[in-house]
């Protein structure tokens, strides 16, 4: 997983410095502009600065509203937990804790919706819990939904946004990457369409596995998106890295990705991609 | 018994055996092919043809220097994108010729650098999985050393995965752990210790199917491992193409048990 130089533009909720009592949780600093941004007005910006126009990283719960059809999204009914097979201490306790902070039960949110009035199913990753890392859940649940794609013969798209495979469940994690996998050359074999979208981040044992599976990739402009970190690549190399290394905009240079797609345009390029086959 | 972090020791030693030393006791017969027929030739991944008695294999295996200059032709055993493009091009041959493939696993990880993520590091890796997901021939793994990361997984989706007693498997290198988890990399010991990494702690996991003993000397070694193989290519050569493939695909679905969340 890969959390160093990823991990310094989350974004934080900060009080304005003015004297003004400004209720604490509505205003929010974009990482890029510096400037103060009513959560409002972001919100109905696609979570895009207005000023600057940066990306801020988007929840599973917003980007599923951004791209499913209001009221056609049913989750997936997967109640489930990892069993913590490294027995590490405070593993459980810190997952039981992000769920109540951050309102998610785990780094995927999978289920089968409508774009446009077309089914599909879809997996969108959660940065905010656990950098979007792939355990013994995530892993699961990703499974389990190209398995329903393939049985409901629908399209399959996924949003990446992911550190990577999650250390806390070891090699329980490195295997979720095989089983994922195997899953998508069903899916294939199925002559089934994959689309993935990649976002900001997408590293690791994601980037090595589905994430660069789509049969179609897109990406968000500028996101972050590799197999090693940029600081374990610094320190191999001992160089630092070049400008706009691992962007978007390099995978499509260099012919990994299929197109970089603005966030306000996504909903509609999905539903034509999936019209067009 | 040896602690985790003995067996890491173990794993690494320079003087330890690797693939080519393997291949050259285990099979009757061995040539080399080159090549990913699209820029490169990347020698931390060996490829080619082989023989024990008259059963016919694939190799693909990863390879480590013996001595400083070979370490600098292997890249230290770390593949480039190449390798695993060399690696997809061999499986896909096996499978036109229904050859089984034998893949030997020992690296510290796939390359972390600027060129192998601007050629695709994580493409490769995803691709040589997928491929291998779909191979309608027997795949059997044999872990001989350093099992580390996405590098080694890539050419490890396998119908049986066979663990050399020392041998470590991983998410990724314990210093590696240790500086993601606690902001430490000199904690690599205490990283060993809890990531259950040893061949057993694979068993445990029913990933790993075999084990073989390091006790005797490497020919004895050899022989076992010549042993295993041809019984558990006996064993797979029972099955149809499409039951290799749900036997595969039955294997890594089952990994990762979960419970209903309170």
């Amino acid at each position: 997983m890969i959390v160093d130089k990823i991990k310094k533009r989350e974004t934080k909720n900060i009080r304005p410095s003015n004297k003004v009592d400004i209720p604490v949780g509505k205003w929010v600093k974009c990482d890029k502009c510096k400037e103060i941004i009513y959560k409002e007005n972001l919100k109905e910006n696609n979570s895009i600065c207005p000023i600057c126009g940066h990306y801020f990283r988007v929840s599973s719960k917003r980007r599923i509203e951004q791209i499913i059809d209001e009221g056609t999204f049913e989750e997936f009914d997967l109640n489930i937990d990892t069993v913590n097979p490294l027995g590490l201490e405070d593993y459980e306790k810190k997952l039981h804790s992000l769920r109540e902070k951050v309102g998610v039960d785990e780094a995927v949110k999978c289920g089968i919706g409508e774009i446009n009035s077309t089914k599909v199913v879809i997996c969108v990753m959660d940065s905010n819990f656990l950098m979007g890392s792939m355990g013994s859940v995530v892993g699961e649940k990703i499974t389990y939904s190209i398995e329903k794609a393939i049985e409901l013969k629908l399209p399959l798209i996924i949003f990446c946004a992911s550190g990577g495979a999650r250390m806390q469940e070891g090699i329980i994690s490195l295997m979720q990457m095989a089983k994922t996998t195997e899953a998508l050359s069903k899916l294939d074999e199925a002559g089934l369409l994959y689309i993935s979208v990649l976002t900001d981040p997408t590293y690791g044992g994601v980037t090595a596995s589905f994430a660069m599976l789509g049969d179609i990739i897109l990406a968000e402009p500028g996101s972050m998106i590799g197999f090693a970190g940029p600081r374990v690549i610094e320190q191999t190399i001992g160089q630092s890295l070049p400008e706009g290394f691992q962007t978007a905009e390099f995978l499509l240079e260099h012919g990994f990705i299929d197109k970089i797609v603005e966030r306000k345009d996504l909903k509609n390029t999905l539903h034509k991609i999936i019209e067009l086959q | 018994m040896k602690t985790a972090w003995e067996r890491v020791e173990t794993a690494r030693n320079p003087n330890r055996k690797t693939a080519l030393d393997y291949i050259d006791k285990v099979f009757d017969e061995f040539v080399e092919l080159h090549g990913d027929r699209i820029s490169k030739d990347d020698a931390s991944i060996v490829c080619g043809l082989a023989r024990i008695g008259d059963q016919n294999f694939t190799i693909i295996a990863q390879q480590k220097g013996r001595n400083t200059k070979e370490n600098m032709l292997r890249n230290f055993g770390m593949p480039n994108p190449e390798s695993y493009r060399k690696a997809i091009r061999f499986m896909k041959q096996a499978e036109k010729f229904h050859r089984p493939i034998i893949t030997f696993v020992d690296t510290k990880g796939a390359y972390p650098g600027i060129e192998a993520e601007e050629r695709g590091q994580g493409e490769a890796i995803a691709k040589s999985m997928f491929e291998m997901s779909k191979l309608k021939v027997p795949i059997i793994t044999i872990v001989i050393g350093e099992g580390s990361s996405g590098g080694a997984l890539a050419i490890s989706i396998a119908n049986k995965i066979i663990m050399l007693e020392n041998a470590i498997y991983s998410i990724l290198s314990p210093e590696g752990y240790a500086s993601i988890l606690w902001k430490d990399s000199s904690r690599a010991q205490e990283a060993a210790e809890k990531m259950k990494l040893t061949a057993q702690d694979l068993h445990n996991f029913k990933i790993v199917d075999k084990i073989i003993e390091e006790k005797d000397e490497f020919s004895k070694i050899a022989e076992k491992m010549r042993e295993e193989i041809l019984s558990e290519i006996t064993e797979l050569s029972e099955m149809s193409q499409n039951e290799l493939i749900e036997h595969r695909y039955s294997k890594f679905r089952k990994i990762g048990d979960y419970k209903e969340r309170n």
